[in-house]
């Protein structure tokens, strides 16, 4: 982890989210996608953010690193906010790992050149470090043998873990996992969810937006429900996917579990 | 018979047929001795080697070089400023390719050609540009410059979003997402394209005659134009046709090859 970066003027130690979101709006011309949303992720914790689609999940997600822009509110990271004008966006972003629905592996690059492009031109570790931790980050999403093919010659579940290698090989604070397996044929689905499952064990600060129920209920610290813009109910999964208060709540779950 | 080979043969009967009848009809017509005395004399085709390919073959690659790496320098600085948040730049970009598309390549020539040195003054003109086949290729590079920026920026808008957004999760700055990311994939998308204004460009070279060419600069047409001219037989345009198709032909092949190994790789 990049020690120098994380500034802890306080020295009050563990206390302070990654991830700190106050009053989060975000509009799309008159569709309005967040409207006042707080949210946090914690050290260590795995946050699942569930959700019928168009409700903003994936838009909070990419509010996190800047991919978009909010209208108004605060997004903090280790405390410091990533809005203001002042902050270098790619600082920022170099600490935050992120994992795409459609994988975006680099198309013209093999796999391992993917996860160690980023390692030279943005961190400026040398040839022979960077294809070491490369390897060392196929090997642990279980893809080691792959790393001379072309995405286009891997399966949707190997170019996303090789998507997820190459977050991880950037040493992030924190993983964001975009709706990671929905793109995936049922049957690869499986392979991707042991490589995050395995994360969460390792420790790893995540915030995954997914519609894997099972995933939400084994692996997440927290689970937060999102419907049109604002965070609904939140808490312990047992609470909010096996006895949920609100509504919506319960109206999205049957709809899922009916499946 | 099938209904198939039925429609086959009369296919055959008729594309027979049509043959027959323009092999007659030029037959009769065609002073076909003529012909082969002004446009195909073996030996004043073998006269025109080594010259023909250690001057005029060589000054038309050198000069279709110049333009076209010209060219693809200005085509690129041209697409990305169509594509800058400032707007003067992204209207001066338009303007440029606008205006060099609307004009004939001859007059480009001919202006910057006379222009040039009007404009500095022959002699502060730094090396090749101060002479008239310079100041042609300047004029080339101008007019490739359009064509390509258009290109360029075709090739840069088919590249997927995602993958400037996963370029920019990992911190990858705007420069370095354009010059590792974007712009490698943009090239292989445009690889037909691109060689298809190569070929373009390597013709429009024999334009360049119009400034006035010295001896020992003369590209193909102008080599077969003048020695034409000096023997009294046009066999010699016949060999600079010869020598255009040995140039451009491969061109065309290694393309084609090259696109379809990267296409292997992709998909």
């Amino acid at each position: 982890m990049s020690g120098g970066a994380t500034i802890d003027p306080g020295g009050s130690g563990a206390a302070r989210p990654t991830v700190d979101i106050r009053g989060l709006c975000k509009s799309f011309g008159s569709n309005d996608v967040l409207k006042g949303v707080d949210f946090h992720v914690d050290q260590r914790e795995v946050v699942v953010v569930l959700g019928p689609s168009g409700s903003g999940k994936s838009t909070l997600l990419r509010c996190v690193n800047l991919l978009e822009t909010p209208d108004s509110g605060q997004v903090l990271i280790d405390g410091i906010d990533i809005c203001d004008e002042d902050t270098d966006v790619n600082a920022v972003r170099r600490r935050i790992g992120m994992v795409f629905q459609q994988f975006n592996l680099f198309a013209h690059l093999s796999a391992l050149d993917n996860v160690t492009i980023a390692q030279r031109k943005v961190l400026k570790r040398s040839a022979a470090e960077a294809r070491e931790v490369a390897r060392r980050n196929l090997e642990r999403v279980g893809v080691g043998d792959k790393a001379g093919h072309f995405p286009a010659q891997l399966s949707g579940g190997q170019q996303q873990r090789v998507a997820i290698a190459r977050a991880l090989a950037m040493d992030p604070e924190i993983m964001l996992f975009d709706e990671a397996t929905s793109a995936l044929d049922p049957e690869l689905v499986g392979d991707v969810l042991k490589v995050m499952r395995s994360l969460a064990e390792d420790g790893m600060t995540m915030m995954v937006v997914t519609h894997e129920i099972g995933f939400a209920r084994n692996v997440a610290d927290r689970v937060v429900f999102m419907a049109d813009g604002v965070v609904v109910e939140e808490g312990p999964p047992a609470q909010v996917i096996d006895d949920p208060q609100h509504p919506r709540t319960r109206q999205f779950l049957r709809q899922v579990h009916d499946r | 018979m099938t209904r198939s080979q039925r429609s086959n043969l009369i296919q055959w009967a008729l594309f027979v047929a049509g043959l027959a009848l323009v092999a007659l009809v030029l037959g009769v017509t065609v002073r076909w001795g003529d012909l082969a005395d002004r446009f195909f004399k073996w030996e004043d085709f073998t006269d025109q080697f080594p010259g023909i390919v250690t001057e005029a073959a060589r000054n038309t690659l050198v000069y279709t070089a110049i333009g076209y790496l010209g060219g693809l320098v200005i085509g690129l600085v041209v697409a990305l400023m169509r594509q800058s948040q400032v707007p003067p730049a992204r209207v001066i970009a338009s303007v440029y390719i606008e205006v060099f598309r609307a004009l004939p390549a001859l007059l480009t020539i001919l202006i910057v050609g006379f222009g040039l040195p009007i404009a500095f003054g022959a002699e502060n003109l730094p090396g090749f540009l101060a002479q008239p086949w310079g100041a042609g290729c300047l004029a080339l590079a101008l007019v490739a410059g359009a064509y390509l920026a258009e290109t360029i920026r075709a090739g840069i808008e088919a590249v997927p979003r995602g993958q400037v957004e996963a370029a920019r999760s990992l911190g990858m700055p705007t420069g370095v997402t354009m010059r590792s990311i974007v712009l490698p994939q943009a090239f292989r998308v445009i690889l037909p394209p691109l060689t298809n204004e190569l070929v373009l460009l390597l013709k429009d070279t024999s334009l360049l005659a119009v400034l006035g060419v010295a001896i020992g600069q003369r590209e193909l047409t102008t080599w077969g134009r003048t020695i034409s001219n000096a023997i009294g037989n046009y066999t010699p345009l016949i060999a600079a046709a010869v020598c255009y198709l040995v140039i451009t032909l491969p061109l065309t092949f290694l393309a084609r090859w090259v696109e379809r190994r990267t296409q292997a790789d992709r998909r």
